[in-house]
């Protein structure tokens, strides 16, 4: 009985700390598409975070794809972690300690990120560094062909 | 500790005031009669440097408060506006800026000289383990402090640190936006740092007065390592000697504070701190304040998320268990030759981590990291548990008497 006191006038206490309501009210994110060109890694916010929307050149499409699973440290293929080949969306955030990576930059012309030298491949795979994870594929749907709604 | 005079108050009041709080002759047996070794040298005047420092940070920090905005918009700008509007405000700011680094200078010193004359050995275990203590809150509070400018380095040092707990298995990233108060480090965040900013140093202050309590327990350790014996030829009262020793080195040590506010107080600074935080944008270069730097080193080094946090904060936590993992009879490094040279190799060492920590994690840098880090804990886990078994120690002198008169 006393446990179940000390922790009704603990938890509110402790509670208090998380996202409040209007935290997480934050709704969803429409971005159109339609304007970024091939090659190019644009960077939108979402619940405070950067998305990283990157139009896949060919060559960044065959290379993210042509990838011994067996490699990576996260194995993941790239078709699990896009809906449409040319179009990679994830979330900028370093799964080391959530710094932003550096686009078009590093060994395998992903991602590098500059605190603690964490390499992303064009799947936003992680190849090389001290992140444990391939960065996050948010939850994304495309409302039509140049218009995505994140979250 | 018996010490060498007692109190005897000759003043009515006072008389009244001892029999109903006898603060007064608690503070003279405190700071006046209490036996002080005869032989200490400068290293021990930082302890006073220290609660100099804490007093000038509390001070500072309190009138900083009362111009200073914890709100994600207003942060910055407060800020610059104590920097060019408040009365003084650029002078306690640098003083306040600067008393950090002084304080950290200030304790990696008593640290480093406790590590040196085995000061944390029987009966002083508790004494140490409570330092271990004041310095985890020192980095708690300067850590927090630093997020509170709200520049560039403030969001991503925040953001890097606080990441750090979503290594945790399974809860860590149920921890990190509890943290944050968000999904991201936010107003929320920088609110509730300013609120334990403000709340950490009131806790070292009571920290240190047990560290003090438990000092005056089992009396002050010494260059030489042996107790005091006999009152009259070992030790001399604190006031006046300690008093004005301590007050001397206190003004050594102000000189530097000065030169640091008055001729160079960005020197130790990030100038990326002048550029607002911006959530988009990361810096090229994270770096820490230089006194987090040996630790970051470590952090780096391990290409593993988990076991970089834990060998972190395992480096530290080591030093609680310093006590045991020493395993020498002997407490001073001066009677240890052995255990001098590996000393000054483990200082060494952790400069060297600390000029890595500042280097950018690519190469060779990564790779010296990774050899320093190995020669940090090996200092701990294996030099000194074997050095206590090997090494042949010199005689120790029988009294502190006898240590001083043999140097005349």
């Amino acid at each position: 009985m006393a446990a179940v006191g000390a922790a009704a006038v603990v938890w509110p206490l402790i509670n208090q700390m998380s996202p409040d309501a209007s935290t997480l009210a934050m709704a969803s994110t429409e971005v159109d598409i339609g304007s970024i060109p091939v090659g190019q890694i644009v960077t939108i916010k979402w619940r405070g975070k950067p998305v990283f929307i990157s139009h896949r050149s060919p060559k960044e499409i065959e290379e993210a794809q042509n990838v011994d699973l067996a490699t990576l440290k996260d194995p993941q293929p790239d078709s699990a972690r896009v809906k449409k080949p040319e179009w990679l969306i994830v979330i900028g955030v370093c799964t080391h300690l959530g710094c932003i990576p550096l686009g078009h930059q590093g060994e395998y012309n992903g991602w590098f990120c500059p605190c603690h030298g964490s390499v992303y491949d064009t799947s936003g795979r992680i190849r090389k560094g001290p992140a444990p994870l391939n960065l996050v594929v948010p939850e994304y749907s495309f409302l039509t062909d140049t218009k995505v709604k994140i979250g | 500790m018996h010490g060498h005079s007692t109190f005897e108050p000759k003043n009515g009041f006072v008389k009244w005031l001892e029999a109903r709080l006898p603060i007064l002759s608690f503070s003279h047996e405190s700071f006046v009669a209490y036996p002080t070794p005869k032989n200490l040298n400068y290293w021990w005047t930082f302890g006073a440097i220290l609660s100099f420092m804490l007093v000038a940070q509390i001070v500072t920090g309190v009138v900083l408060a009362m111009h200073y905005t914890a709100e994600s918009t207003m942060a910055f700008d407060a800020v610059e506006k104590i920097m060019r509007d408040v009365n003084w405000g650029w002078m306690l700011r640098y003083a306040h800026s600067n008393g950090a680094s002084m304080f950290f200078f200030a304790v990696y010193i008593h640290m480093f000289r406790g590590i040196y004359y085995g000061s944390y050995k029987a009966p002083r275990e508790v004494l140490w383990i409570l330092g271990v203590i004041i310095f985890l809150l020192m980095m708690a509070t300067g850590f927090m402090g630093y997020v509170l400018p709200w520049g560039q380095m403030s969001f991503w040092g925040a953001t890097v640190i606080t990441n750090l707990f979503s290594a945790i298995p399974f809860v860590g990233d149920q921890i990190t936006v509890w943290l944050w108060g968000g999904y991201s480090v936010g107003n929320p965040t920088l609110n509730r740092f300013y609120a334990l900013h403000y709340l950490l140093p009131f806790v070292i202050a009571a920290v240190v007065g047990l560290h003090v309590w438990a000092l005056h327990v089992v009396g002050q350790g010494n260059p030489d390592g042996v107790e005091i014996k006999d009152i009259k030829k070992d030790s001399v009262p604190f006031t006046p000697h300690a008093t004005m020793k301590d007050a001397f080195g206190i003004a050594v040590f102000l000189l530097i504070f000065a030169w640091l506010i008055f001729f160079v107080p960005n020197y130790l600074g990030d100038a990326d701190n002048y550029i607002p935080a911006n959530p988009m944008k990361t810096p090229a270069h994270i770096v820490p304040e230089w006194y987090f730097l040996p630790f970051y080193a470590i952090l780096r080094s391990i290409p593993n998320k988990l076991a970089g946090v834990i060998a972190m904060f395992a480096a530290i936590a080591l030093l609680a268990f310093l006590p045991w993992l020493d395993t020498s009879k002997v407490r001073s490094g001066k009677y240890r030759p052995l255990f001098k040279i590996f000393f000054w190799i483990f200082a060494a060492t952790s400069i060297g981590l600390g000029y890595l920590g500042a280097m950018p994690p690519e190469g060779g840098y990564v790779l010296a990291a990774r050899i320093l880090g190995v020669m940090y804990f090996a200092f701990f886990l294996v030099i000194l548990p074997v050095l206590g078994l090997v090494e042949k120690t010199k005689p120790v002198p029988a009294t502190i008497a006898d240590a001083v008169l043999a140097k005349h």
